[in-house]
This record gives C-alpha cells, sequence and structure tokens, in this order.
C-alpha cells in the first residue's frame, strides 16, 4: 500500500468520480452557509428549480454583516437588513437549520460550527468563505469556495476541484513566554508570503503545534489562506478528542474509553511523502505584528521594517505603496508608535481563550485615554462564557466593553468600521489596504499584542507585562 | 453559474503593475450587501478609482482614458484574499474578459473560471515584457486564443502559450456547467453515499 498523507487519505475517500484531464468530483461532508455568500447561490436553485439536495448537512448563521451592539433591534441598514432577511427566507424555504441573529447558539461560522459539534475529524467540509481552514484543526479538509461553488453543493453536496499538492510545516521547539499561536501563524507567513503556499493544502506537525489547544490550532489553520494555501490541517489527537467529549451537543458521541479506532487511520503514514517540507523552530518565534498591507508583511514586535531587496521593480513599487499607505518607512521600528483602535475578536482570536488572554493582561490596569477598543465575541456561547466567568467584569473596570457577537471590524461590513487614518491592533487575519473602513491602517497581532497596546495606547511588547 | 463561453479575444489592455492585488482592493466589504449578481462593476477597485469624499482619482490607471481594453494584465498573485466572487463579477461587468498575471490566487482563479473570466498565467519576464510595451503602446492590440492557448502579441513580438485544465478549458469553449455535469451523475452521488454510508 503506498504510503499516504493525512490529506490523501481524507481527499481520496471522498472522491466520487475523477474526471480525466480534469478535478476532481468531491463529496462535501459538512457545508457551512452565511447571509454574504449564499443569496446569489440560492438564486441559483431557484432559476433551475431544484431543491438542497442534503439539508441536514448544511449549516447556516448571519454574522458578517450583522450588528455587534443591540442585536435585539431590527438592523438599521436596509441592504443589511434585506440580506440577513434573505438567508432566513431561504433557510426557511430549503428546511436549512439556521443559527440566526437572536439564535443562542448564534455567532461566527467558524466559531459555533466547532462549538456545535459539527466540525469531526475525517471530514470534508467547505464554505463561502475563505477562512473555512479553520476547521482543519479538527484534522478536516476544509476550504474556502466561490458562490457558484456554494450552488454547486446545496445542488448536489459534491464540489469539482483539483487536488492540490501536498506541503508539511513543522514547527519544533517550544514557545516564549508571551507568543501564542497567531505569532506563530503570523511568523510562518512572513517566512513563506503571502503567495508562498499557493496550490498546496497544509499540514501543520511538530511538537509546538502538538502542545496547542484545540483553539489556538484553530487560529493556526484558520490563516492558512494568508499564505495561499488551499487550506490547513492538524492531525487530531488526545486534546481533539478531550474537546469534542466536552462539546455538549456531542454528549455520549464519544466515551470514555478513548480515541475512537478510525483515528488510528487520521493521521500521515509515516514514509508519506510531501510535495514540499519547511521547518521552523517555535523558540526563535516573538510576539509578531505586520507592518505592510498583507499578512505576509510582518515581523517581530520589536523589529524594524525591512527594505526591500527584490529585484523586480512591480514588487517594490507594491512594497513602497504598501508602506506608503501604512505611513511607514523601511528603517521603522514600530514600537512606541501611536495605536487608536484595538479590535479583538474575529474567527482567529474571538474564542474564550482569546478574551481570557486579554482580559488577563488588562486585569488591574487601565484602558488608554487614547484608544477606542472593540472587544467582539466569536459567539453567544463564548459570550456568555465570558460573562459567567467574570471576565466581564474585569474587563469594565479597565474600561473595555464586551460586544456581541459577529465578524464585526475583521472586514467591517457592518458599522464597526475603523475611521480613515486610524491605526487599529486587530487580533483579525487580515491588513489590506482599507479592510477594516476605507483608509484604515491595519496591524495585525495576537490578543497579548493587543491587551499591551490598549493599555498603553502604543504598540507594546506584551513580554513587558509578563513576569 | 455561467454559461459565458470564451475562445478568442482581441483588445487593447490595462496594465496594473501591482503584486498581490487583493480581493478587498477589487470589490470592498461595503459592497457585498447585494442579493444578486448584477452592477458590481461600478464599485470595481472604489477605493483606488475614487477618493473618500467620491472625487475621481486621477492618477489610477483604470481613470487614465488613454488606456482601455477587456484585457486586465496584473502583478503576481492576482486576487489573494478573500473567496469573494463578487471580485470576479466586478472585474467582468466592468468590461474585463480575461486577466493576464504570472500568478492567481486559487480560489480567485476557480470564480474566474466558473464566470466565463479567463485567467491567463504567463512566465513573469513575459508579463514584464507585456506590462512594458502596453504601458508605453496602449493602442497595442494583445490576442487571447483560447483553442491554443496562446496569447499573441505581435508588436511585442510576444507569443505565449498559457497553461489551462482541459476539463475546465473545455467548459469555457462550449459554455458548460458543472451543475449540469452533476446533476447529471446524481445517482454515482447518491451510490457514493450508500456504499460510505454517509
Amino acid at each position: 500500500m503506498e504510503a499516504k498523507t493525512l490529506f490523501d487519505k481524507i481527499w481520496d475517500s471522498h472522491v466520487v468520480r475523477q474526471i480525466e484531464g480534469g478535478p476532481d468530483v468531491l463529496y462535501i461532508d459538512r457545508h457551512y452557509i452565511h447571509e454574504v455568500t449564499s443569496p446569489q447561490a440560492f438564486n441559483g436553485l431557484n432559476d433551475r428549480s431544484i431543491s438542497v439536495f442534503r439539508p441536514e448537512k448544511t449549516l447556516a448563521t448571519a454574522d458578517h454583516n450583522i450588528p455587534t451592539l443591540n442585536q435585539n433591534q431590527e438592523i438599521k441598514d436596509e441592504l443589511s437588513r434585506n440580506q440577513v432577511r434573505k438567508l432566513e427566507e431561504n433557510c426557511s424555504k430549503y428546511g436549512i437549520e439556521l443559527f440566526g441573529i437572536g439564535h443562542p447558539n448564534n455567532g461566527i461560522v467558524h466559531v459555533i460550527g466547532p462549538e456545535l459539534g459539527k466540525t469531526l475529524p475525517g471530514m470534508t467540509i467547505v464554505c463561502g468563505d475563505s477562512h473555512t481552514s479553520t476547521h482543519g484543526a479538527f484534522g478536516t479538509v476544509a476550504f474556502g469556495i466561490g458562490t457558484s461553488e456554494v450552488e454547486m453543493v446545496l445542488a448536489t453536496q459534491c464540489i469539482m476541484q483539483a487536488k492540490p499538492a501536498r506541503m508539511r510545516i513543522t514547527v519544533n521547539g517550544s514557545l516564549q513566554k508571551g507568543v501564542t499561536a497567531k505569532d506563530v501563524i503570523m511568523y510562518i507567513i512572513s517566512m513563506v508570503s503571502a503567495s508562498g503556499a499557493t496550490g498546496y493544502f497544509v499540514e501543520y506537525a511538530g511538537s509546538v503545534i502538538r502542545s496547542l489547544s484545540m483553539e489556538a490550532r484553530m487560529t493556526i489553520c484558520n490563516m492558512s489562506i494568508e499564505m495561499g494555501a488551499r487550506g490547513g490541517l492538524i492531525a487530531p489527537d488526545e486534546i481533539t478528542y478531550e474537546y469534542l467529549k466536552g462539546v455538549p451537543s456531542l454528549a455520549g458521541t464519544f466515551s470514555s474509553s478513548g480515541l475512537p479506532e478510525k483515528w488510528n487511520e487520521l493521521k500521515s503514514d509515516p514514509n508519506a511523502r510531501f510535495d514540499r517540507e519547511l521547518e521552523f523552530t517555535g523558540d526563535l518565534i516573538n510576539p509578531m505584528i505586520t507592518y505592510g498591507t498583507n499578512p505576509g508583511m510582518g515581523m517581530a514586535v520589536d523589529g524594524t521594517i525591512p527594505d526591500i531587496d527584490s529585484a523586480d521593480s512591480e514588487g517594490e513599487a507594491s512594497f513602497l505603496k504598501s508602506l506608503d499607505y501604512m505611513g511607514f518607512k523601511p528603517g521603522m521600528k514600530l514600537l512606541g508608535h501611536p495605536v487608536d483602535y484595538v479590535f479583538v475578536g474575529s474567527c482567529t482570536n474571538g474564542r474564550i481563550e482569546d478574551l481570557r488572554a486579554f482580559t488577563e493582561m488588562v486585569k488591574g490596569r487601565k484602558k488608554a485615554s487614547n484608544i477606542t477598543a472593540l472587544i467582539v465575541p466569536g459567539s453567544k456561547m463564548v459570550e456568555k462564557q465570558a460573562i459567567r466567568e467574570g471576565l466581564t467584569e474585569i474587563l469594565k473596570e479597565a474600561g473595555f466593553e464586551l460586544r456581541q457577537p459577529g465578524c464585526s471590524s475583521c472586514l467591517a461590513m457592518n458599522e464597526d468600521k475603523i475611521p480613515p487614518g486610524k491605526y487599529a491592533v486587530s487580533t483579525s487575519n487580515r491588513n489590506f489596504e482599507g479592510r477594516q473602513g476605507p483608509g484604515s491602517k491595519t496591524l495585525l497581532a495576537s490578543p497579548l499584542t493587543a491587551a499591551a497596546a490598549a493599555i498603553t495606547g502604543k504598540i507594546t511588547d506584551p513580554r513587558d507585562f509578563i513576569n | 453559474m455561467s454559461k459565458t463561453k470564451f475562445d478568442i479575444l482581441r483588445s487593447t489592455c490595462v496594465p496594473l503593475p501591482y503584486e498581490n492585488v487583493d480581493t478587498d482592493q477589487i470589490i470592498p466589504a461595503r459592497f457585498l450587501s447585494a442579493t444578486s449578481r448584477e452592477g458590481f462593476g461600478e464599485n470595481l477597485f472604489r477605493d483606488w478609482r475614487f477618493s473618500k469624499s467620491g472625487a475621481v482619482n486621477n492618477d489610477f490607471i483604470l481613470n487614465n482614458p488613454e488606456y482601455s481594453g477587456s484585457i486586465l494584465v496584473a502583478g503576481k498573485n492576482f486576487g489573494c484574499g478573500s473567496s469573494r466572487e463578487h471580485a470576479v463579477w466586478a472585474v467582468f461587468d466592468y468590461g474585463f474578459r480575461a486577466v493576464v498575471s504570472s500568478f492567481f490566487a486559487d480560489i480567485f482563479k476557480n470564480n474566474a473560471l466558473n464566470n466565463g473570466l479567463l485567467p491567463v498565467v504567463i512566465p513573469e519576464k513575459d508579463l514584464v515584457t507585456l506590462l512594458s510595451r502596453i504601458t508605453k503602446d496602449p493602442e497595442m492590440l494583445v490576442s487571447i486564443d483560447l483553442h491554443q492557448q496562446l496569447l499573441m502579441a505581435p508588436a511585442a513580438g510576444l507569443s505565449v502559450w498559457f497553461e489551462i485544465n482541459p476539463y475546465k478549458k473545455e467548459c469555457l469553449l462550449k459554455g458548460l456547467d458543472d451543475i449540469d455535469y452533476l446533476l447529471g451523475i446524481q445517482n454515482h452521488i447518491v451510490d457514493y453515499e450508500i456504499t460510505t454510508g454517509k
């Protein structure tokens, strides 16, 4: 038997048909949908007079376009209100379970899926959202798709995709204090570049990866797309098992007699071949920050913005345009640079461990007066847990308010926009020009680095606050 | 899904000499609230074409009347970032029918192929030559022949073969739709479900 990677095993076992010289027809176990990338797909079904093939394998939420305050009131913006209503109508019409605004389990699609036990090892998972790679943390082949492909999956529970090449990224060693999973993935992307993994599906391995909690693994897999990868996964293990055992809706599914037998197969064979392998040392990773306008333009928070040494003129033009947009120059240090906004949230860092980390650092301290903070839980479950654990009280004491769940400032489709010219330290996943609002300047970072900036009002090394 | 066909295109080009042009630039998030596929062209590169006050940004190449055409030529890693297919709809609705680069982000490439917008991948050195020539000579005509998988710019001495998946090529040439294909093999999908106990 040919040695296979975990990715190969999951992909190959889901191929319904291979097309000569063409893509594979891949069966999809779980289809997540949300209000922004689904309406045109449902219109397509309607135009063809066909129904959703497997509504029971489909799960919907409203997350991108909803407000994060006063969610009990009607959405003010007409187009947004209409879009959310369209999702409700479509889910009702086609029999799809909707965890919409107001539902006790509503939240960001890539946060609620795992919470509800809908993401399970060995699955193929798609969603009309590029951060679908998040679910790879459970040992799944999960990737983002466009609206036409959403329509394809709704109609046939299958998608046509060319099988990507296989990359393994191994991170061995250990992490310094103050260095989180977010810093690890930002470091990897800074080394690989925003396009370096295009055409590949990544498996993350190594002692650092193995040491991470499920939420931390989700942070890692979430940002796979930012280096161009199709997706990223981590083989399931004891940590995955313990997490799933604790999911309320899975009670009884995972017995106490240990890891399910089929998980023995859910790992790469020892002599499996990857098309490309990269290795990194955890000990060398520092708290990270981005200085440019793509996630690959990142450096240590106490680092110096590099000079471009690329020979090609487009590369140089883009690099300089990027720095110019940010108001930075090569050779500049960012430590001490004033900040205006801090955003904690998103499918990257909007879970309870992220809120705990932020809260722990600001505890007993005060928000800097020049900072406007948006602290957004990834879901109602996270919000409720934060309240239960007393995090909201500590945050309030320090001058922070916990909002209601949604994608919020990550892409600023709703009112949570960073104003033009303002600097925002953000725990989200993209720092493209205007991503968080036209003219806004995003600096990506971990919840700890965001907390440090929120206290001092400027870019600060979080290790300064850790004993 | 679209049944738009593509076979041969002959046009002048618009150069966009930047790398890593992401889909947030192509179509900012605030324009994604629409529930149909129409009208995205007017917001293509919105924040590059217009200033915050709505004034036309004359420095941006799409606002330079010297450059026009249905072929966009862009730096590498075009279409990176968000999976929003709206980016492809915006490019197509604006009037482009092909995008030429040395490298495309995966999801954008798939979305483009599913909408009859042809992503043409040529070697970096040829891209540099092409960008340089069309910038200097906006009237220069470029032909893209999907049958032969050739990009030709005779005035620049360029005749470059480009790769495209054979299945996707046939779909574009014939205006075929993936969903029609999948609906046609539905019994195979059901067989798969039964065999695997899904």
